[in-house]
């Protein structure tokens, strides 16, 4: 709670009196409880998608079954592993920072973007590889399949295909971080920033866990 | 709340129109983060579109004043009843109170000098203008206006060659600036009340701003993701809503109002906030059932979102379902009459002071009582099987939407005005375009009620000939209605430039912000308040009361 007694000193003299920048002041506690509010947003977003999925695997359970055999466990499995371990070297990013030790929190946040653009290049080729086996909206080789086998790649694309959009926007939060970190905007006695886009790139990791067995485990 | 040493009058403070930040004349308003300019930016906007889409009821009213064609072919008619749906809903009646009164309001009514998030604040409302440009290019581009209806359903809208991609991504933006706004109130709520302000001496339109909050956040994200669905549907064809590719339009449906219908709620429970904030303050007492109002404002919210399948009970969906939905529906009447009987129950020994804003609120409580009614009426099942799709339902949610919202937004610019604009209006004109426009507004909603239960389908160009009589009644009473907006329009903008300057406090109002000069300066408050009372709370009660124990 000492966090939060500091961003009370600092509202006592908010008063710049400006129009453009006047009355912003500091909350780490209000901060935070923003993020949470988007971060529901967020999963309200792909909630609907869950929903989608779960009516259509009702109502095709054995389409689902035999379309899920064309995706490769094993690079899902490895995507896994890299998010994960993104998310671990956000939290150490975060102690090293409360530690001062600018260094190694900059080193954990490298690292994290260096996981999230395996896991986009592992997506690419996964997504690629099917491309050129036909398997894609109104492909030869989709066009070939069942009812339930198309529902079952239009939603894998547009799940997979959102989330990697997550990715890359958790990459470029974390980027502005790494910058106000540099710049000395980010500091040990001030990070709720740099919790906040590390609370966001831990949804992303939260959604591609969900994600992962309903596609490529459960056949 | 009515120790008044808060905030006094300091004449070398200027108000917020006045003070000049860092950049002076356009770009100090186009990039402020002051709430009270951005609330004003909001209310300028909204009343841009909100008279174009009126112009778009009139003239599809006036299409329908005879049978066969009378001022257009049947395709416009078809967009303009879109159109017409798409910019009061999404663009007027959703963001409408919270975004123009919630801004200006909220910090002030809780004691804060802005929103916890000034600068969110300021995007969400950029993305709102980016959604109503983007919903304007979409009328000049692609393969012309869209005519889906404002429900945008499949299968029709993956096919019709008309430019629903981009009218579509309007509302994803928009649903956008929404949620951001949602976001920002409820942490403000949270974090920036103060000293004093329990959550139980909160304003009741910031009770009703909180619950709408978080159905924004919590219903809009739905939406927000059926309508990118349909956008991907479009372009690249990817079969999740398409029934040629084993997709379900019925999930499309059921995706659609998880939002749509919570969104109902959005419009109306900050307007029901309004009427208690109005109600205590002319009639010089506190609210009856300060609590119970408070509470069913959450009530509603939250069984507002298990009545969905409401709106599906002709789709197909199964028995046992539309039973169970029917008889949530009914069970979202509670709440509300709820607050409808401590409203009425507050005027009991009020000295009640029937001002413009009161005379509109009194207007709403009867307007709203026959849509709420109406609704009871398409809630039942079997009924609904007769009325559904009729002018029946039309009318049913004018009444609610604009009887209720759109009322209410007419009672709050006349509550707030001397606040937020420093000048008075007149008085007599405010009440006389008052009745003039509810006596259009029962003459050209009622008949369609008639109509509906006749028979009467909605949304089509061409009538039998033994309907016109309701048609024709139905158009006149549009254009009483719009001489009573311009009238009350007309006397507004006078107000602007020849009202006489209002007080503090020219209603005796009790909430905090009366306490502040009008207009309030750029902080509101020389030094944030310290509340030791409710809302409402007038000195003269404590003596009755005390008076009362006494005799007992």
């Amino acid at each position: 709670m000492k966090r939060d007694s500091d961003a009370h000193v600092a509202n006592a003299h908010g008063h710049t009196g400006d129009h453009s920048g006047g009355h912003v002041h500091r909350d780490d506690i209000g901060s935070k409880m923003g993020i949470w509010l988007f971060l529901f947003t967020e999963l309200l977003l792909f909630g609907g998608m869950f929903i989608l999925y779960a009516a259509y695997r009702f109502i095709y359970p054995d389409d689902f079954k035999s379309a899920a055999l064309e995706l490769d466990p094993v690079l899902g499995a490895v995507n896994t592993i890299v998010l994960l371990t993104s998310s671990l070297t956000v939290v150490l990013a975060i102690v090293a920072l409360q530690k001062k030790n600018i260094k190694l929190c900059m080193t954990n946040l490298w690292i994290t973007q260096f996981c999230g653009v395996i896991f986009l290049v592992n997506k690419y080729f996964e997504w690629t590889h099917k491309i050129h086996l036909g398997i894609y909206p109104k492909g030869p080789a989709l066009e070939e399949m069942t009812q339930g086998q198309t529902v079952f790649f239009g939603l894998y694309y547009v799940m997979t295909g959102l989330h990697g959009l997550h990715v890359i926007v958790g990459m470029a939060f974390i980027g502005f971080i790494m910058y106000f970190i540099k710049k000395n905007y980010i500091t040990y006695n001030n990070y709720q920033k740099l919790e906040n886009s590390g609370l966001y790139w831990h949804l992303v990791d939260v959604i591609w866990i969900f994600l992962f067995p309903l596609f490529y485990l459960i056949h | 709340m009515a120790n008044g040493t808060i905030a006094g009058q300091h004449p070398e403070e200027v108000s917020f129109y006045e003070y000049d930040g860092k950049r002076k004349g356009i770009m100090g308003w186009l990039l402020t983060l002051d709430h009270k300019r951005i609330g004003i930016l909001y209310l300028i906007a909204m009343l841009g579109f909100f008279a174009v889409a009126v112009s778009m009821g009139v003239l599809m009213r006036l299409e329908m004043l005879t049978t066969g064609e009378t001022i257009m072919k049947p395709q416009t008619y078809n967009s303009i009843f879109t159109l017409h749906g798409v910019i009061m809903i999404f663009l007027f009646i959703i963001p409408g109170i919270p975004a123009v009164f919630g801004n200006f309001l909220l910090p002030i009514q809780i004691g804060a000098k802005d929103v916890i998030f000034p600068r969110l604040n300021l995007l969400s409302w950029y993305l709102y203008i980016i959604g109503g440009l983007l919903a304007i290019i979409s009328l000049f581009t692609g393969g012309g206006i869209m005519d889906t209806g404002w429900t945008f359903y499949v299968p029709y809208s993956i096919r019709t060659t008309t430019n629903v991609s981009l009218s579509v991504f309007a509302a994803f933006v928009l649903g956008f600036s929404s949620i951001l706004t949602g976001l920002n109130f409820i942490t403000t709520i949270h974090r920036m009340r103060c000293p004093g302000m329990t959550f139980f001496r909160m304003p009741l339109f910031v009770w009703g701003l909180y619950s709408t909050a978080w159905i924004q956040v919590l219903a809009t994200p739905i939406v927000g993701i059926t309508l990118v669905l349909v956008i991907l549907e479009r372009f690249f064809g990817i079969g999740v809503f398409d029934p040629n590719k084993g997709g379900d339009p019925l999930l499309y449906q059921h995706l659609f109002w998880i939002y749509s219908h919570p969104a109902v709620y959005i419009m109306i429970l900050p307007a029901m906030g309004v009427v208690s904030d109005i109600i205590a303050t002319f009639t010089k007492k506190d609210i009856f059932g300060y609590v119970p109002i408070a509470l069913s404002s959450l009530a509603i919210a939250f069984v507002g979102y298990l009545v969905w399948g409401h709106h599906m009970f002709t789709s197909g969906i199964s028995d046992t379902s539309r039973v169970i939905f029917s008889f949530l529906t009914f069970l979202v009447a509670i709440p509300t009459g709820v607050k409808v009987f401590n409203w009425v129950a507050s005027l009991y020994k009020g000295s009640i002071d029937m001002r413009a804003p009161m005379l509109y609120v009194m207007a709403f409580i009867i307007v709203f009582s026959i849509g709420g009614l109406t609704g009871l009426v398409l809630g039942t099942l079997d009924t609904d099987i007769h009325l559904t799709d009729t002018y029946f339902v039309v009318a049913h949610f004018h009444y609610v939407m604009f009887g209720g919202m759109g009322l209410l937004f007419f009672a709050s610019l006349h509550y707030w005005y001397p606040k937020m604009f420093g000048r008075m209006y007149n008085e007599k004109m405010a009440k006389f375009s008052c009745w003039v426009f509810v006596i259009g507004f029962n003459v050209l909603y009622f008949p369609m009620f008639i109509m509906g239960y006749l028979g009467m389908p909605r949304r089509y160009y061409d009538y039998l000939p033994e309907f016109a009589p309701y048609h024709i009644v139905a158009t006149v009473g549009s254009w009483i209605m719009v001489l009573g907006m311009i009238f009350m329009f007309a006397n507004l903008i006078r107000g602007l430039y020849n009202g006489p300057r209002a007080t503090e406090n020219p209603w005796d109002g009790t909430t905090l912000e009366w306490k502040v000069p009008s207009p309030p300066p750029l902080e509101n408050f020389d030094k944030i308040p310290t509340v030791h009372y409710g809302p409402y709370h007038r000195d003269w009660e404590d003596d009755r009361n005390e008076v009362v124990k006494e005799k007992h």
